[in-house]
């Protein structure tokens, strides 16, 4: 599809990666490019732009089309210049009398077979074949063609058994083959760029169609993932957004970022009006190259649902229906409400959890409504629940939380493990990225209950699949380290130079001994010995290492322990400080990065400085002109803990659904119906609404100014798209709330009117974002921080001189098995997770035509323990833990192990949550979702709890009519 | 699990980072120990954590015991 709002030139080509140059002529004009580019490429890079069709730089040449053909001196024929290279000295000829007839001969035959609808057809305006006609001069057609794809009937009024129907069967784009022209581009960018290979061409010369998978697919029942890669790739109409269908061509174009998961994928969000026409992956997005997954491309229709709420509301009590009211009456009646508990039960009785789905400024200014006008450090994100974990070990090891790469080092990485983590479903365009390295030969290692897809898919296969049992993590890192250190496999010379040596030979003695062999360990975790061994020599000795890591491996008791484990590995092997290595957490949400950099965790202020350092301190008491109090605050399940105990009373809790996503959602709910006031600040009336006493309404991504850090710690720009809905951005909410209880105490109001003068703020107070600043995020695109006077364009990659912390520190993990086992009562292990088309609660997939891939969680059970239990592929199931149970359809699949459940949390009706447990991480309290111990039985259908819940949520969720 | 009282469950948190530590040399273990619990332990859990201990530790693994002279006690607020 071409480029026409903003002029992102196609160069034909991908970028050649040679530092070699070669200079040569293109019609007159001298062109120096790197060795391997083509002549198409070379010619775009001076603006002459050879026609095409079947060549598109997202995708290598194919030269099929015969329309790019040029003239080289002293060379016979006419090649084509997307497959042909560069080469020093070269005069290429694009444009002479011979060109030009050959080139409208081939458009003749093109069009011969292509309907001339082209004022209705949908992509007037944005076709290829359109501009391609005009380019070569097109003026009229000589064949009458017998044989045609596109008519339905033939001339004698038979059915035309060439003519294929529209399939639109993919709720977001229609695949129309009678506009097809055959050029693989959608076939190409399938496999290349998203790597899924669900299309194929079919049959040959005139017989050839594009086909999804097998003759009986649809797009839809096909492996396609829906990424919108080949629509994206398609030069016609033949696969197209169903929006364009519906309204036409976009006119304009703003450059945001997703709001989905941690990749933080670069989009041109493309207007009508202030309609939203498409969104399209940036080309020149650094996190993402151009691509995208189903979430961010076509999921963005919650934010015009009609469930959002758009007018804030207020009632007593939580048993009364809500009443819709004025921002200013809201404001009044929480900040009156709020002050009545700090001035009856103290200070400290009233907090705040932050949203990693917010922007940074947002996160920023409700920890600073909790440390400013609450006075107290009870601030917590949804960070605790994923990967706090994550920050504990890494900073104890490295001395930072960060990740240490950016995602393009996965193309310098040999051998790949992947541990905790299903990144085709949770993220999907670092999948992509890092499927297109294992095709190009990488190695792989995965570390998971489950048969994830990356597993083995087409084209891929890993190497070693550590298929353990779920809470043996550490066991199995430890033993990893075991073979490294008794083979002789660690790095030396890294270690010496970069490491405490002594504290290597304390931790080398810990894990050399007899219980942390892998033969030790297979009993606990069901890894065979054999196979641990031969991944410990693959990822010690196989070239450049990275470790991708998830929720797979902080979610647990041990979680922290394993983070440590991980660090120790990529330490002792010499996998840290350049491109191609390094320990990489895959973070969840959007902003869960930035959310934790901007001070969102009760014991640090931004930037992760402790609150107990004077000095911090000082920064922000001058900047704020408040006293910040030097003791930690309560943690999201302590502050739940103080709840139910009668200490902890009034909560603010933006863009975060604390009732469906915590564990023990029964102690979730206790101790939000505890509480005298609950603030939801939300797009829609959530789970955790249902205990609330103020529902403020949120702005969705498109409607609001600001920056989300993703996983790899760059900062990308939020851009407002179109005017909030409910006709605040967040942050103007939560100052809106700061001013009216400042006002209520007789203390000067916050007066930010832009989003850019907070991160002013940050940057004033926090010195890794000390560079940072929306004229400079204009300049670069983006950019990671650490970014400041030492780094000022930002930190790709962290730890390349030396650790943060000066030495790398080895510690001992000690396997520690979890409380929570398997006993003749609960003799299954539950394990949980989610899958491509979903997102987290699901509160935004769910109200989008995502559903059509993913309706309801299932459960997926081994066909062994379905068959001694009698469950068949669909039975309605009741899964049954210590803590509750809840029932679901069951999924018979041997992608777990015997013993071994899993099953999604995106659906509330499921509630996935009833049935986890209230363990959590040793260090930071981060929840063990991923062990319970359950049975599952045949079922009638929902459990009492589910039936109770259902009419809770309904009752809660009544609004009175207006009066 | 669950916890009948907040007691039980701090018990069980202390515990929890005791076992962690066990594995350290054990002055480094105490002092990282009480340390722990000082940059993450808001002061009411810290309170409740006192009280246990005032009692005599009951359930307390040792190196919690050991380290509570380390340990901030809260001050009342």
């Amino acid at each position: 599809m071409k480029d026409f709002i903003i002029p992102d030139r196609d160069y034909g080509t991908p970028a050649a990666k040679s530092k070699q140059m070669v200079t040569l002529t293109i019609d007159g004009f001298d062109v120096t490019v790197p060795e391997g580019t083509s002549i198409m490429r070379a010619a775009a890079e001076i603006g002459i732009s050879v026609p095409k069709l079947c060549a598109t730089d997202s995708v290598d040449a194919f030269g099929s089309c015969r329309l790019c053909l040029v003239e080289i001196e002293g060379r016979n024929g006419t090649p084509a210049s997307c497959t042909t290279p560069v080469a020093a000295g070269l005069k290429v000829t694009t444009q002479n009398a011979k060109l030009k007839q050959l080139r409208r001969g081939v458009m003749e035959l093109y069009i011969s077979d292509h309907p001339l609808d082209c004022l209705t057809c949908s992509a007037n305006g944005d076709c290829e074949l359109q501009d391609m006609a005009g380019a070569v001069g097109l003026r009229d057609v000589r064949y009458e063609a017998v044989q045609t794809h596109f008519r339905a009937k033939d001339t004698s009024g038979q059915v035309n058994a060439q003519y294929i129907p529209r399939d639109d069967s993919n709720p977001y784009f229609s695949y129309d083959p009678q506009k097809c022209i055959v050029c693989s581009r959608c076939v190409r960018a399938c496999e290349e760029v998203q790597g899924t290979f669900a299309l194929t061409i079919e049959g040959r010369g005139f017989d050839s169609r594009v086909s999804f998978g097998a003759k009986t697919d649809t797009a839809l029942t096909s492996d396609c993932v829906s990424c919108g890669a080949c629509v994206a790739a398609c030069p016609t109409a033949t696969l197209q957004e169903k929006s364009i269908i519906d309204i036409g061509t976009p006119e304009r174009s703003v450059i945001t970022t997703c709001a989905y998961c941690g990749v933080g994928c670069s989009f041109k969000a493309e207007l009508r009006g202030d309609e939203l026409v498409r969104m399209v992956p940036y080309k020149h997005g650094k996190a993402n190259r151009g691509h995208s997954c189903v979430k961010g491309r076509f999921a963005y229709g919650y934010a015009s649902h009609q469930d959002r709420i758009l007018n804030p509301m207020i009632r007593e009590n939580i048993s009364d229906p809500w009443r819709e009211v004025s921002w200013a009456e809201a404001m009044e009646f929480t900040a009156t409400r709020m002050q009545g508990i700090i001035d009856k039960h103290g200070r400290h009785s009233v907090g705040v959890i932050t949203s990693s789905r917010c922007t940074n400024e947002e996160a920023y200014l409700v920890q600073k409504l909790t440390r400013a006008v609450f006075m107290n450090n009870n601030t917590d994100t949804c960070a605790r629940v994923c990967h706090s974990p994550t920050g504990y070990g890494l900073g104890q090891t490295l001395g930072t939380s960060a990740g240490t790469q950016d995602f393009d080092s996965v193309e310098h990485t040999d051998v790949v493990i992947v541990i905790g983590a299903n990144p085709t479903d949770g993220h999907p365009v670092f999948a992509s990225r890092l499927k297109k390295r294992l095709r190009a030969g990488a190695k792989l290692i995965v570390i998971d209950p489950r048969r994830t897809d990356i597993v083995q898919s087409p084209h891929i296969k890993a190497a070693h699949h550590l298929a353990l049992t779920p809470g043996t993590n550490v066991a199995v890192v430890t033993a990893l380290a075991h073979v490294i250190v008794t083979e002789g496999l660690f790095d030396e010379a890294f270690i010496r130079e970069r490491c405490d040596w002594d504290e290597f030979q304390n931790y080398a003695e810990f894990a050399a001994r007899p219980e942390n062999s892998p033969e030790s360990t297979a009993l606990l975790t069901g890894v065979s010995a054999e196979e641990l061994r031969a991944a410990a020599r693959l990822y010690a000795k196989g070239g450049n290492g990275a470790i991708y890591y998830g929720l797979g491996v902080t979610e647990h008791s041990q979680g922290s322990t394993t983070v440590i484990g991980i660090a120790n590995l990529a330490m002792m092997t010499g996998n840290v400080g350049r491109a191609g290595v390094g320990v990489n957490p895959l973070r969840g949400q959007n902003n869960v990065q930035g959310s934790c950099d901007m001070g969102s965790f009760p014991h640090e202020l931004p930037g992760y400085r402790h609150v107990k350092g004077e000095g911090v301190r000082e920064i922000f008491q001058k900047v704020w002109g408040v006293q910040i109090d030097d003791e930690p605050g309560l943690r999201i399940p302590n502050m739940l803990d103080a709840a139910v105990e009668g200490t902890f009373k009034g909560l603010y809790c933006q863009g975060e659904d604390i009732l469906q996503s915590d564990p023990d959602t029964k102690h979730v709910a206790a101790g939000l119906a505890a509480m005298d006031c609950v603030i939801v600040h939300d797009l829609f009336l959530n789970e955790t609404a249902n205990y609330a006493h103020v529902f403020l309404p949120g702005s969705t991504f498109l409607e609001k100014d600001g920056t989300f850090t993703n996983a790899e710690r760059r900062i990308n720009r939020v851009r407002k798209v179109m005017a909030p809905r409910n006709g605040y951005a967040d942050w103007e909410v939560t100052q809106m709330l700061a001013n009216a209880m400042l006002k209520q105490s007789g203390r000067a109001p916050w007066g930010y009117t832009h989003p850019s003068q907070i991160m002013d703020e940050i940057a004033m107070t926090t010195p890794s974002f000390a560079g940072v600043s929306y004229e400079r995020l204009e300049e670069l695109g983006s950019v990671q921080w650490p970014c400041n006077e030492a780094a000022p364009e930002g930190t790709p990659l962290m730890h390349v001189d030396g650790f943060v912390r000066g030495k790398g520190k080895f510690i001992n993990t000690e396997y520690v098995a979890t409380d929570e086992r398997t006993g003749p009562r609960f003799p299954l292990l539950l394990t949980t997770g989610r899958i491509l088309s979903q997102y987290n609660v699901g509160a935004q997939t769910r109200r989008t035509a995502n559903v059509a891939w993913h309706t309801e969680d299932l459960l997926e059970i081994h066909p062994h323990d379905a068959e001694v239990r009698g469950i068949k592929d669909g039975d309605y199931v009741r899964l049954a833990s210590r803590a509750g149970e809840t029932s679901l359809r069951a999924k018979v699949t041997d992608r777990v192990n015997p013993g071994v459940v899993y099953t999604t949390f995106h659906h509330p009706d499921t509630q996935a949550n009833v049935i986890t447990t209230d363990y959590s991480d040793w260090a930071t309290n981060c929840p063990e979702y991923k062990v319970t111990a359950v049975q599952v039985g045949l079922s009638n259908g929902p459990s009492e709890w589910q039936k109770d819940y259902a009419a809770q949520a309904a009752y809660s969720r009544r609004i009175a009519a207006a009066e | 699990m669950s916890h009948e009282s907040p007691h039980a469950k701090l018990i069980y948190m202390a515990n929890q980072i005791a076992k962690f530590m066990e594995s350290k040399p054990h002055a480094e273990g105490v002092a990282l120990l009480a340390s722990h619990i000082n940059d993450f332990w808001e002061p009411r859990m810290r309170r409740h954590l006192f009280e246990v201990i005032d009692a005599g530790g009951e359930g307390l693994r040792p190196l919690v015991l050991q380290a509570a002279e380390k340990i901030k006690r809260p001050v009342s607020a």
